[in-house]
Formats: structure tokens, C-alpha cells, sequence
């Protein structure tokens, strides 16, 4: 063991970049330590799908849920205390069999973090942002989702204005399930509108 | 207190996939979001800049731009300077 074994590698410009800024603005006092570890604490534990998941679950059980999550998609996702930042202005879109919804934020990467926490990266990359719009049926059967031709796909544009959540359609055979077995199925990429379920 | 290094284990994954490739990600996601909190901002104060940061460069690694977004972030409102920024040792900084 050598002596400097505690000393880190050598770090590249961007992962140096970002630690001069975060130790600029811990030393003038804007931001603590303590502070960042439990907001990166938060989105390890407590943001995510299994969110939006429960939601979903809640809205396939509860036809009044529905309808308040339907008409007022932030106010019904608080009712379980899901908010905070990229949470407000929520609008929840309902597959039916006539309709799939499809979310895609083409300038940047808006995302519902209180509900699906942070986006994959695929949704951030060039390709996803503009062939979701250009040509959602194809990317989606790239995707292995296969959209039959007299489905009509709906493409929402996420924006600080409105983010998107899909209400994917309750698979058949499900009707013995609880709630919770329901949450258990709902998966990410179906609130995206990547995945029927 | 000072924060517990991030190890490779603890990186968020969803649906299996890692959120964050590296602890630095992480960090400029916290810092982005504190930093708007702390001064009041709307999140839209950073993801105009990010917007941009993408535009500019639709090729670059997307927490490349995120960095560039927060450095202008934190210029423009005068909370430091890019010599400032130069200057900083991050070897002495809080680990990554």
C-alpha cells in the first residue's frame, strides 16, 4: 500500500469541472455537503417507476382516482405525496384500444422524476428525441413494440409546461389482482409508452 | 459530516439500468437542483441553459451539457467566475 493510495485518479475536464463548481459554491456557503448527498440519497431511494407504478395501479382499481388523475394529474399524484421538482404539471394520457400514447421530450429531457425518477438514457439521445416524432410507429417496433396498424399513436412532447405519464391499458387476466399485485406489473417503459403491458 | 464517496453499488438503476454512469452525474444533478431551490429559481432557470447546452452540441454525452448548463448557471448569476472555476483544486474538494 503506498502512501497516496487515497488520492484519486487523475479526473477527466467534465467530472473536474463539476467538482470546482460544486466545491466553489460549498465554500461560499450557497451549498452544503450534506445537502447534495440527500437529494442524490432521494433519487436512489425514493424516486421512480414504483411510483408511477402505484398511480397506475391506484387508477385500474379506483375509478374515481381515475377521474381525478385523468382531470388533474398533479393534485391526484400528490394525494400519495409524489412531488417536488419535474413533478408539477402533470398530465396523464390513457391508452385505450384505439389510442397509445407515446412521451418523448424532443429539446432536452423532461421527465416526471416524482413518478419515474430519472429518465433512461435512451430517452435523452438524439435518435429517440427525433424519431419519436417523426416516425413513432417504427421506433416503436425497434423498440420490440409492435403498435397494431388500426391503433392510432399519440406522441406528447414533454415541456416545464406539461410532462406526460401514460396510463397503459389494464392487461386482461388481471382481474383477481390487488392493487399492490397490480403495481408489481406496471413497468417504467409502459409509462413512457415504449411497452404495452 | 462531509459526504460518503458514492461507490459503483449504490448508483441509482432503474428497471435494472444504471441512472447515473459515474458519482460526477450524480452530483451535477443534485447541485442543479439545490442550487435552483436555495435561490428560489424555477427549474426552468436551468433546463432553458440545458435546452441550449443540448442544442449546441446534440452529440455531446448528456451530462457533458448538463455541466456546461450549470457552469453558465452559476456564471450568469455571479456565484463565481470561469477563472474562478480554473483555479479550484478539485483534489481538495469533497470526493466525488
Amino acid at each position: 500500500m503506498t502512501a497516496d493510495h487515497h488520492h484519486p485518479a487523475e479526473l477527466a475536464p467534465i467530472e473536474a469541472r463539476v467538482a470546482a463548481i460544486e466545491s466553489v459554491l460549498v465554500e461560499k456557503g450557497i451549498l452544503d455537503i450534506d445537502t447534495l448527498d440527500v437529494i442524490v440519497q432521494n433519487f436512489e431511494d425514493n424516486l421512480g417507476p414504483m411510483n408511477g407504478a402505484k398511480v397506475v395501479a391506484r387508477a385500474w382499481t379506483d375509478p374515481a382516482y381515475k377521474e381525478r388523475l385523468l382531470s388533474d394529474a398533479t393534485a391526484a399524484i400528490k394525494e400519495f405525496g409524489f412531488e417536488g421538482p419535474e413533478g408539477e404539471f402533470m398530465v396523464v394520457v390513457e391508452n385505450t384500444p384505439d389510442v397509445h400514447n407515446l412521451v418523448v421530450c424532443t429539446l432536452c429531457s423532461c421527465y416526471p422524476w416524482p413518478t419515474l425518477g430519472l429518465p433512461p438514457k435512451w430517452y435523452k439521445a438524439p435518435a429517440y428525441r427525433s424519431r419519436a416524432v417523426r416516425e413513432p410507429r417504427k421506433l416503436l417496433a425497434e423498440m420490440g413494440t409492435v403498435i397494431p396498424a388500426d391503433v392510432e399513436i399519440r406522441v406528447w412532447d414533454s415541456s416545464a409546461e406539461a410532462r406526460y405519464l401514460v396510463l397503459p391499458m389494464r392487461p386482461e387476466a388481471t382481474a383477481d389482482m390487488s392493487e399492490e399485485q397490480l403495481a408489481a406489473i406496471v413497468t417504467r417503459d409502459s409509462m413512457i409508452g415504449v411497452q404495452r403491458l | 459530516m462531509t459526504g460518503a464517496p458514492l461507490s459503483d453499488a449504490s448508483l441509482p438503476r432503474d428497471n435494472g439500468e444504471l441512472v447515473f454512469e459515474a458519482p460526477w452525474q450524480a452530483r451535477a444533478l443534485a447541485i442543479a437542483v439545490a442550487l435552483t431551490e436555495k435561490l428560489g429559481l424555477p427549474w426552468d432557470a436551468f433546463r432553458l441553459r440545458l435546452m441550449d447546452e443540448i442544442a449546441k452540441d446534440p452529440q455531446r454525452p448528456y451530462y457533458e451539457s448538463w455541466g456546461a448548463a450549470l457552469e453558465s448557471m452559476v456564471v450568469d448569476l455571479d456565484l463565481t467566475s470561469p477563472a474562478a472555476l480554473d483555479a479550484a483544486a478539485p483534489t481538495e474538494r469533497a470526493p466525488l
